[in-house]
């Protein structure tokens, strides 16, 4: 069995404890509403994208710890990003989650930072669910964003 | 003073210790530590009775059943409906002609939503569920909602997680049909089902009891509940996944048109039109889970030889020892969402402890090779009115012991550590 140490680095339950960018965007912002229809988590990304670029990112929602710091982790990196960056780095966290197809294009370059302390959640095979579910969310709003 | 509960004082009907040994599963071991197996709520694990009682038919005897004059066949079709007339007598149906095996208890509750509403319900009829159901228990309802337009209507909880039935005689108005769970899988909460099928019958609605918690765990009687139709599954009562059990009283299951079309269900197919078979092949069309039918059977055979009020009078005493344990332990870093009372409860227990999200409980415990469910156990409705997303739920069955309670509250006390 993996070690339980692999899972909650400290990093992860730190974002947990105190997550980064809680709230909610009014309108121009749009948002995007995510579920694990498993385990009833939910989660809302609000997004304000102008000229192409990200301006400011939120997240509410009830989840567990996994789910939680990893949608914090991810609205601290990709604010102020283009949207051509943000899908890129969607690409490189999914593509560490194992989740990314061989037709797909990844660029290994870019460096997920504080984000690489979820790549223990892989040994944990049912937790990838939770630390995907903010990160599918954005891409959602990010089409939302397009409309 | 805090007492700690010992396995004496709570008057254990018969040694759970050597009933696991009955369980191969049970022997496991992982990273040196044994298994405490706490989901059988979701599913229960299996005796060696019935896993050898299939493996054997598969070996020995297996064979296509009712259609095949060669004498293997006869001798698989004995055993097949040998395991009906088990089943039948196991919950004290009129006769094996009662029993329907379904692929589970969802497809048996489907079945009877099926056949007997589409057949009996029209548009503004009303359907009573309460607010402690399973999706099996309310989707069906509403697809025929959908469909027809039926009206549901909900029988409340009340603060210690029982049902309100103060108006009852009055959500019963016009009622067509009551449905319900003989036990919450979330609540642990025991119903009145004598009670609550007399209601419905004094209404002028069929009783319907989804069984799939009760069953497994106390002794059952069809005929002095006074239901029309009940439903549960094997796989929760020591028998295999991919068999469940629909009964229904042999007058309206006759009436009933049939629910899916195929082999075995016909006595007669013409290019115009065909005609049913008797009961119960009737419903049971194509080829059934022979191997599993048989493998409930033995199952069946199994609990009756423990016998179901041991079981029951088990469960109780463990249901006193995990409620003393936990809230003499934690206090109030836990919430147990259910009845205190372990007379009026099962030995199913959904909680929230120290604020921690139940997916990160049930992966600490895991550590400490605790098995326990995490989520919203397919009742959505209910923990929308309970305040719950989500909980960690644990579930006890006969072969769970007291030092599975207490490896239980161990491993949650490490989940603190991390949090």
């Amino acid at each position: 069995m993996p070690g339980i140490d692999d899972l909650y680095r400290e990093i992860i339950l730190d974002h947990y404890r105190t997550p980064r960018n809680r709230g909610e965007l009014p309108p121009p912002a749009v948002y995007s509403e995510g579920n694990n229809p498993l385990c009833g988590d939910d989660i809302r990304i609000y997004l304000d994208v102008a000229d192409g670029i990200v301006r400011d990112v939120k997240f509410s929602g009830q989840g567990c710890s996994i789910s939680q710091s990893s949608t914090s982790m991810m609205t601290v990196a990709v604010k102020g990003k283009t949207v051509e960056q943000v899908q890129a780095f969607v690409r490189r966290f999914k593509h560490m989650m194992t989740l990314t197809s061989e037709s797909e294009t990844v660029d290994e370059s870019i460096n997920l930072g504080d984000i690489e302390a979820l790549q223990g959640v892989v040994k944990f095979p049912v937790r990838i669910k939770c630390a995907t579910l903010g990160w599918n969310t954005l891409l959602e709003a990010l089409t939302e964003s397009t409309k | 003073m805090v007492t700690t509960p010992t396995e004496a004082s709570h008057k254990m009907s018969f040694d759970s210790a050597v009933i696991r040994r009955d369980f191969p599963l049970l022997a496991k071991q992982i990273d040196g530590k044994p298994l405490v197996y706490l989901d059988s709520a979701n599913t229960s694990q299996k005796p060696s009775m019935v896993i050898d009682a299939m493996a054997n038919f598969m070996r020995e005897s297996y064979a296509p059943i009712n259609r095949s004059a060669y004498t293997l066949a006869a001798n698989a079709t004995e055993q097949y409906e040998g395991a009906r007339s088990a089943v039948a007598k196991f919950i004290n149906a009129n006769s094996s002609l009662e029993i329907v095996f379904t692929k589970n208890a969802t497809e048996a509750l489907n079945l009877i939503v099926h056949s007997w509403g589409r057949a009996n319900l029209k548009t503004g009829d009303v359907v009573l569920l309460t607010h402690m159901e399973h999706h099996a228990n309310i989707v069906p309802w509403q697809m025929l909602q959908q469909e027809l337009g039926i009206e549901l209507r909900w029988v409340p909880l009340t603060s210690d997680f029982q049902l309100d039935l103060t108006s009852l005689t009055s959500l019963l108005s016009g009622v067509k049909v009551f449905s319900f769970t003989s036990m919450s899988n979330v609540l642990g909460t025991i119903n009145p089902v004598e009670k609550l099928c007399a209601a419905a019958h004094a209404a002028g609605a069929i009783a319907i009891v989804d069984a799939c918690q009760s069953v497994p765990h106390s002794p059952t009687d069809v005929q002095s509940w006074g239901a029309d139709f009940a439903t549960f599954s094997g796989h929760k009562m020591c028998g295999p996944s991919g068999v469940g059990v629909l009964w229904g009283r042999e007058a309206l299951l006759e009436a009933m048109p049939p629910f899916l079309g195929g082999g075995n269900m016909i006595t007669d197919v013409r290019l115009d039109g065909f005609t049913c078979a008797e009961l119960p092949a009737k419903f049971e069309a194509g080829t059934p889970p022979i191997a599993e039918v048989v493998g409930l059977g033995a199952a069946v055979e199994y609990l009756t030889k423990i016998g179901m009020a041991n079981v029951r009078q088990h469960e109780i005493a463990m249901s006193s020892y995990v409620l003393d344990l936990l809230t003499n332990r934690f206090g109030d870093d836990i919430t147990i969402h259910g009845p205190r009372n372990p007379e009026l409860r099962g030995a199913t227990f959904s909680f929230a402890f120290r604020g921690i999200h139940p997916h990160d409980i049930s992966q600490i415990l895991d550590q400490s090779n605790v098995c326990v469910r995490a989520g919203h156990h397919c009742a959505k409705p209910l923990m929308k009115i309970i305040g719950a997303n989500a909980t960690t739920r644990a579930s006890f069955y006969l072969y769970n012991t007291t030092a599975d309670a207490d490896t239980l509250a161990d491993a949650l006390d490490s989940a603190s550590d991390i949090f």
